[in-house]
């Protein structure tokens, strides 16, 4: 007994020093330093985000007095409604233009910039990131006074030339035109800068071999800078339709959903069914249905940046 | 060392004293004797109302012996709305909360009921009128009791000059200062006259027809005025009916009097219209008016503040009321009912009524003929009528007698005012029909 108890001992001694030495091996490693230093910013996304996001699965799964489990009733009843189908192809119809339209001023203006002088450079560069680092409740708030039915102030202008007055908000096809207008001017400078970051980092000598190889400016962007640029296009573009399709304050601002609902996009829309309606189970659900649209596109998206990052 | 021996007398006396005071500690009424209340108050828009409520407050918490915190809450933004979301669903937060005309109902299961202050109140102040049974109660039970710190009429604010000189319609002769309205001439047919002389002469009435409640609450009295029910009281779908039809024919016509922009108003807009000169009339309470005072005298001068236009089925005006609720999970129930008895006394109501500057209205037919309402101007009496003295127009929400949460429904999705514009842009009677029936038929579940 007694031998065998020692023999026990020394067996384990070793084992725990291995582990210990382990443990201490595994502390040095760089992906574990990396990992405990980001474990704050982690347990803080598990709580703001995480959290409430499975709740709102929880709340999209009772029925409207929050009392009694549903399970997918909610979407049942919202795949039967028309004004969600309207939603549904108005949030796409908004993201999907607005999206594209920040996209292409972005990249067009991403180059006016790289082309000026470096020395005034970054006047160009903080002047046209003012839009995107207003709040956008903020000037939203001035382009209403701007589209105001009463005293719009491009009514006002537009006046001088005979033309109008144009019911920017009042009309179904006006009022889509300015919330896109709206998104694409808050918008287009993250693109700017982003496609901005990306083009100083194409060496010049591809642009150099270009111009040996007689290519003209079309087929520099077509050849060179947009396959250099690739990545950053496809990550911006997934990041900005997110933002897009979850929007809600230049819409709600703007429009309300208005008139008659030609406006609404999903968080806009929930928050009409959710808050205002009192049917908070509803209005999750709602905006739970932009999850899987989102999730297509970023499986795609993605899928493309890694195929791409392979070839590379 | 020595020690001071305890006699039996002296330990006799010593517990005797301890129990004494320990039985009678909690009698002895300190500062916060009562405990702590906590309230989210409606934010109110006119400079210094607040006051009012904070003094009122806090005269009753320094003779109950409660410690009190207030927080005024705004609407911007419907803020309000999405505390009461947001307490509701936590089951934590203030043990009083204001809350907006459908909101008692929506919260219905987390509400303390006060029967047994509204009997009391009602005893003082009068009868109630039907729009805050109607929102207050479920089953017999009072979810809340009527505050009158954001409670309002939207009714006609209209431009005494331009409505004689355009319409031949003499306002201040239908609805004099100091006496009973003269109005029986004052009918939808009438209205509609005015809308469209007002319109030719290029200073178009000023209704709007978006999503938001002043819109709402306009085209709902208007619906009332003909007998148009979207949902009866019993919970079935009523749209398809002559009534619907013959309201929404009187709105296609009002449609075409008004500025051609109305599908966008918010409710700042038509307030805006009233400040520019632009119109001849909007649906609003006074704060319109308080606003001209301020910033274009010479309009506010100008202005009378009067009942709706009688319809086939009678005259109908918006009543909105507040209420002071009480959350089932409040810890200080009693304070709270305390505190609302004591703000609902009519000395309470007459000085929070005049910090408004006779915007907020109290839902007691004892408290309508207030002095503010009197006195304010210019012009002299412009607010006379406001409070509905005379009791002439039944006060109603729209989307009433709808089974509250099925009218809240309707109400938030502005059905009313849509329809409207679906039908005055071209769209086929029966269509639209159709389509406010599906509507009303997806605002069943529950």
């Amino acid at each position: 007994m007694v031998d065998a108890a020692i023999g026990e001992d020394a067996i384990a001694r070793p084992r725990r020093a291995v582990r210990r030495r382990g443990l201490r091996n595994a502390l040095k490693r760089k992906s574990t330093t990396a990992f405990l230093l980001t474990l704050p910013l982690i347990l803080l996304i598990a709580l703001l985000v995480v959290y409430p996001a499975l709740y709102s699965v929880h709340l999209a799964t009772l029925n409207k007095s929050m009392q009694r489990f549903v399970g997918f009733g909610n979407f049942e009843f919202l795949f039967k409604r028309d004004t969600f189908w309207l939603v549904v192809k108005q949030s796409c119809i908004f993201a999907v233009t607005a999206v594209v339209f920040k996209a292409l001023i972005g990249f067009i203006v991403a180059h006016f910039v790289h082309n000026i002088p470096a020395k005034g450079q970054r006047k160009w560069r903080g002047m046209l990131l003012v839009p995107w680092v207003i709040p956008p409740a903020m000037s939203t708030l001035a382009w209403l006074w701007l589209f105001d039915p009463s005293y719009s102030a491009f009514n006002y202008t537009l006046a001088f030339f005979g033309i109008g007055p144009i019911p920017w908000t009042g009309d179904a096809a006006w009022a889509r035109f300015s919330v896109i207008l709206v998104n694409v001017w808050y918008g287009a400078p993250f693109f700017m800068i982003m496609y901005l970051a990306s083009l100083k980092s194409v060496p010049d000598q591809l642009y150099e071999a270009a111009a040996i190889d007689g290519a003209n400016w079309w087929q520099r962007i077509w050849y060179v800078t947009l396959p250099m640029m690739r990545n950053i296009i496809a990550i911006t573009t997934l990041f900005s339709l997110i933002v897009t399709f979850a929007n809600f304050d230049i819409v709600r601002i703007l429009t309300a959903g208005g008139p008659l609902d030609k406006t609404h996009i999903f968080a806009t829309w929930a928050f009409r069914v959710g808050i205002e309606g009192s049917d908070i189970p509803l209005g999750a659900s709602v905006s739970l249905f932009m999850v899987p649209i989102l999730a297509v596109a970023a499986i795609f998206i993605l899928r493309d940046v890694n195929k791409r990052g392979n070839e590379s | 060392m020595s020690r001071r021996k305890l006699n039996r007398r002296q330990f006799v006396a010593a517990t005797a004293a301890t129990s004494a005071v320990m039985i009678t500690a909690p009698y002895v009424r300190g500062a916060y004797a009562a405990g702590k209340l906590s309230m989210g108050f409606w934010d109110h828009w006119v400079p210094g109302a607040n006051q009012a409520s904070t003094d009122l407050v806090n005269e009753w918490a320094a003779k109950e012996k409660v410690e009190v915190q207030i927080d005024y809450i705004t609407s911007q933004g419907k803020k309000i709305e999405l505390t009461i979301a947001a307490e509701g669903a936590a089951k934590s937060g203030h043990d009083l909360i204001a809350m907006p005309t459908w909101w008692p109902h929506a919260h219905a299961e987390l509400l303390e009921p006060v029967n047994d202050i509204m009997g009391p109140i009602i005893q003082e102040n009068g009868e109630v009128n039907g729009t805050v049974k109607y929102l207050g109660q479920s089953g017999g039970k009072w979810l809340a009791v009527p505050s009158c710190v954001g409670s309002q009429i939207k009714g006609p604010c209209t431009r005494i000059d331009l409505m004689k000189k355009h319409a031949g319609i003499d306002v201040q002769q239908l609805y004099p200062a100091g006496g009973p309205p003269k109005a029986d001439s004052w009918t939808t047919e009438t209205f509609l006259k005015a809308a469209e002389a007002c319109q030719k002469a290029g200073v178009p009435f000023g209704i709007g027809l978006g999503e938001t409640t002043d819109s709402v609450d306009s085209a709902g009295a208007f619906f009332q005025a003909f007998g148009a029910e979207l949902v009866n009281a019993k919970g079935d779908v009523t749209v398809k009916t002559d009534a619907v039809r013959q309201a929404l024919e009187f709105y296609k016509r009002l449609i075409a009097a008004l500025p051609p922009d109305v599908a966008s108003w918010d409710d700042a807009s038509n307030n805006k219209w009233l400040v520019s000169g632009k119109g001849a009339m909007i649906m609003n309470p006074p704060s319109a008016w308080a606003v001209a005072k301020r910033d274009a005298p010479q309009i506010a001068e100008q202005c009378w503040t009067h009942g709706f236009p009688v319809g086939p089925k009678g005259r109908y005006a918006p009543f909105l009321p507040y209420f002071w609720s009480i959350w089932s999970f409040s810890k200080n129930k009693e304070a709270a009912k305390s505190l609302i008895v004591h703000l609902s006394k009519p000395a309470s109501i007459e000085k929070m009524v005049a910090a408004s500057g006779g915007y907020d209205l109290p839902a007691y037919e004892k408290l309508t003929t207030l002095k503010i309402w009197q006195e304010q101007g210019p012009p002299k009496g412009t607010l006379y009528h406001y409070p509905n003295p005379y009791n002439h127009q039944t006060l109603s929400i729209a989307a009433s007698p709808a089974p509250p949460k099925i009218a809240q429904q309707i109400y938030a999705q502005a059905t009313m005012t849509k329809m409207c514009l679906r039908y005055a842009q071209g769209e086929k009677m029966e269509a639209t029909l159709a389509w406010a029936e599906g509507e009303c038929e997806g605002f069943m579940r529950s």
